[in-house]
């Protein structure tokens, strides 16, 4: 194959094509600039975005009166005090427009008596969450955004592009340079702005509800650019995702839907509703949000209360064929060809990884602290805090993405010409268009190793000597990665992919274990065994840097502030 | 001794130059045939190259091929305690073993 490399400019560079991606190419593309959407997988296939089955919270006040700042007020509060009140103010008050911009392009939203349907999730005070049936939000959006895009035109898309590392001149990001996967080629990218939608870093742990694609890559490009994260301790875990029995053709966070629309009952080995004992009584409805919904679960299990396969019982026994039928249609005859029927047996369910809350640290336009670089959607952190409410992503995915790319395009105007430099480029693509080299690893099982040690180490229960022992395991395995990549360098060598995917997974996961291990209290989606409540002195963020020496941890927030005086 | 089932799958990145490769994969009722690739390449051979994003959810619909001659999902088609022959698209070009050029002309770098 060819070792020459290719060399492509353009005005805005977006890394990623979920919603975030593609709603910023969109804004991009109307503000008047020229656009280059890239994604590893296809183009508006892979990411977060299209896996999501329901709800999108937006104060739309079409079924009951609503206003952003009761949806500002909700998200504050399920942030547990940590929320970037900015980015925060951005998504509730920017949603309805994105939501109805959505609509007039055709997603679809689901409407009652001509009126967009909004349903109640956990922890809004109204029924706030718009969806697409059934069980179809994420692909709805995707495959609009998708038809927008063609319909614009001149918007280069480009698949299959693994993006490698960021290209900086002097402090400015400048572009990027990339492995083309099908054919095994370098490539390099002049950008004016360069706009990171990678969304979050799923990947990590052995149970995820995210694509394959989703491991923290644009956190690792950030931290090597030299771009701070913030709130990187605070991982998602999504109570209820599918654990048994085996159910093919199905995301696992499929049961939320069926929540929203049935309550349901979560029940233990004993057949009781067990939220109660841990501050929520349910009664067959949907209300424990989910770090509560999580740790309950985790800890009943540990009491010897879980499920056979180290779970919860979710039941809809009693809701009747009629009311499971009316409100899920066909989903119910797939059911049904995976052996299970709901009005007859529970299914099992356990916390499953689902978002990340920390991320990129940005401003209200979207912009990082390096110029010419921006993010948008899931790779942005702040917004929710220490837990993210119910419907908050793809809202976040719509309004970050497209305010980033307006930002992009204002920053492209301003500037005549590229600050791209091909030297800064030339250790990177060095990198990337090395010829073949035979390694000893199993890229494929060293990634199932760390999403293990995440899972058991870095999950929703943490104590000290679990985090350290992380820490020592991803200090191995970065060990034992190199600094050089290994495979042949052909046409879609997984194991060279795979050795980027593991250069940046096991960078990203440091950051979450890092911040995870200085952070001693529980607060949100991060708790600690070793230090079970929720301090006031703590209610600050956490800031990581990456540098000549290593990870550093800084503070920030009212709380550091007052500490410092 | 333990159900298993086997995978005989086509290597290579030339349509009429590769080679047939079959792996034994553990076999537990439920699993799809993209859990059984994956197993390969976990355990072992990781140069298998197959394009998977969504995994289960049949949402990225990346994972086509041809399995006993009938174009499935991979995440979709169970797993059965037999030889099952794994094929790239016969109608896509070839990329390299069960990979495909599936993307649009317009959403590629090379068109």
């Amino acid at each position: 194959m060819s070792r020459e490399s290719m060399h492509i400019e353009t005005d805005v560079l977006i890394i990623g094509s979920g919603g975030a991606g593609m709603y910023a190419a969109i804004a991009a593309t109307r503000a008047g600039a020229g656009v280059m959407l890239v994604d590893r997988s296809l183009i508006g296939r892979g990411g977060a975005t299209v896996m999501a089955q329901m709800t999108v919270a937006a104060a739309l006040g079409c079924e009951t009166p609503d206003h952003w700042s009761h949806h500002y007020d909700d998200t504050l509060a399920a942030g547990r005090g940590l929320c970037d009140e900015r980015l925060a103010q951005l998504l509730c008050e920017a949603g309805p427009d994105c939501i109805r911009e959505m609509d007039a392009w055709g997603v679809g939203w689901a409407r009652r008596q001509g009126r967009i349907a909004q349903a109640l999730a956990p922890g809004h005070d109204r029924p706030r969450c718009v969806y697409v049936d059934f069980l179809n939000t994420g692909p709805a959006v995707s495959k609009t955004l998708r038809g927008v895009i063609t319909r614009a035109g001149g918007i280069r898309k480009a698949g299959d592009l693994l993006i490698v590392d960021l290209v900086r001149a002097g402090g400015e990001v400048t572009g990027a340079a990339a492995l083309h996967v099908s054919s095994g080629a370098g490539v390099t990218i002049a950008a004016k702005a360069t706009i990171l939608a990678t969304g979050g870093l799923t990947r990590l742990y052995r149970r995820n509800s995210a694509s394959a694609n989703m491991g923290g890559d644009g956190y690792a490009l950030a931290l090597r650019a030299g771009a701070p994260l913030v709130d990187m301790e605070f991982v998602q875990f999504f109570p209820i995702g599918h654990l048994a029995p085996r159910l093919i053709g199905m995301d696992p966070i499929m049961w939320d839907p069926f929540r929203y629309k049935l309550g349901g009952r979560l029940l233990n080995s004993e057949g009781e509703e067990f939220t109660g004992r841990y501050g929520v009584s349910e009664g067959g409805r949907y209300l424990a949000t989910r770090d509560v919904a999580t740790y309950a679960i985790v800890k009943e299990v540990e009491a010897g209360r879980g499920s056979p396969y180290g779970g919860a019982f979710l039941s809809f026994e009693h809701c009747g064929e009629a009311a499971l039928r009316e409100a899920f249609g066909p989903v119910i005859g797939r059911l049904a060809r995976n052996n299970i029927d709901l009005t007859r047996m529970p299914v099992e369910v356990a916390p499953i990884a689902h978002y990340h809350m920390g991320g990129i640290v940005a401003d209200e336009r979207m912009e990082t602290e390096l110029p010419g670089l921006l993010a948008a959607g899931e790779a942005v952190g702040g917004a929710n805090g220490a837990n993210r409410l119910s419907g908050n992503a793809i809202t976040e995915a719509l309004v970050f993405g497209r305010r980033a790319g307006s930002s992009a395009a204002q920053r492209a105007s301003q500037m005549r010409s590229h600050a791209f430099d091909p030297r800064a480029a030339r250790g990177v693509l060095d990198l990337v268009t090395q010829g073949p080299r035979q390694g000893t690893i199993n890229t494929a099982a060293m990634i199932a190793r760390l999403q293990a040690v995440m899972a058991d180490d870095v999950g929703p229960l943490r104590t000290a000597a679990k985090l350290e022992q992380a820490l020592e395991a991803i200090a191995e395995m970065t060990r034992s990665l190199g600094e050089q990549p290994i495979g042949d360098g052909g046409a879609f060598d997984l194991r060279r992919v795979e050795w980027f995917d593991l250069r940046n997974m096991l960078l990203a996961a440091r950051a979450v274990t890092v911040a995870a291990r200085a952070r001693t209290e529980s607060r949100g989606a991060h708790q600690r065994e070793d230090f079970p409540d929720m301090q006031s002195s703590w209610q600050l963020n956490q800031v990581a840097w990456f540098g000549d020496h290593g990870m550093t941890l800084a503070r920030s927030g009212a709380a550091a502030q007052a500490a410092a005086q | 001794m333990s159900a298993s089932a086997t995978l005989k799958v086509w290597r290579g990145e030339r349509p009429f130059a590769g080679h047939w490769q079959s792996f034994d994969v553990p076999f537990e009722p439920g699993q799809s045939v993209l859990d059984g690739l994956r197993w390969v390449r976990a355990n072992r051979d990781p140069s298998l190259a197959i394009r998977f994003s969504c995994i289960n959810a049949n949402a990225c619909k990346e994972c086509m091929l041809e399995l006993d001659g009938r174009t499935v999902y991979a995440c979709t088609a169970r797993l059965e305690p037999r030889e099952m022959t794994l094929a790239p698209l016969s109608n896509k070009p070839l990329v390299r073993d069960l990979v495909t050029e599936i993307a649009p002309p317009a959403e590629r770098l090379l068109k």
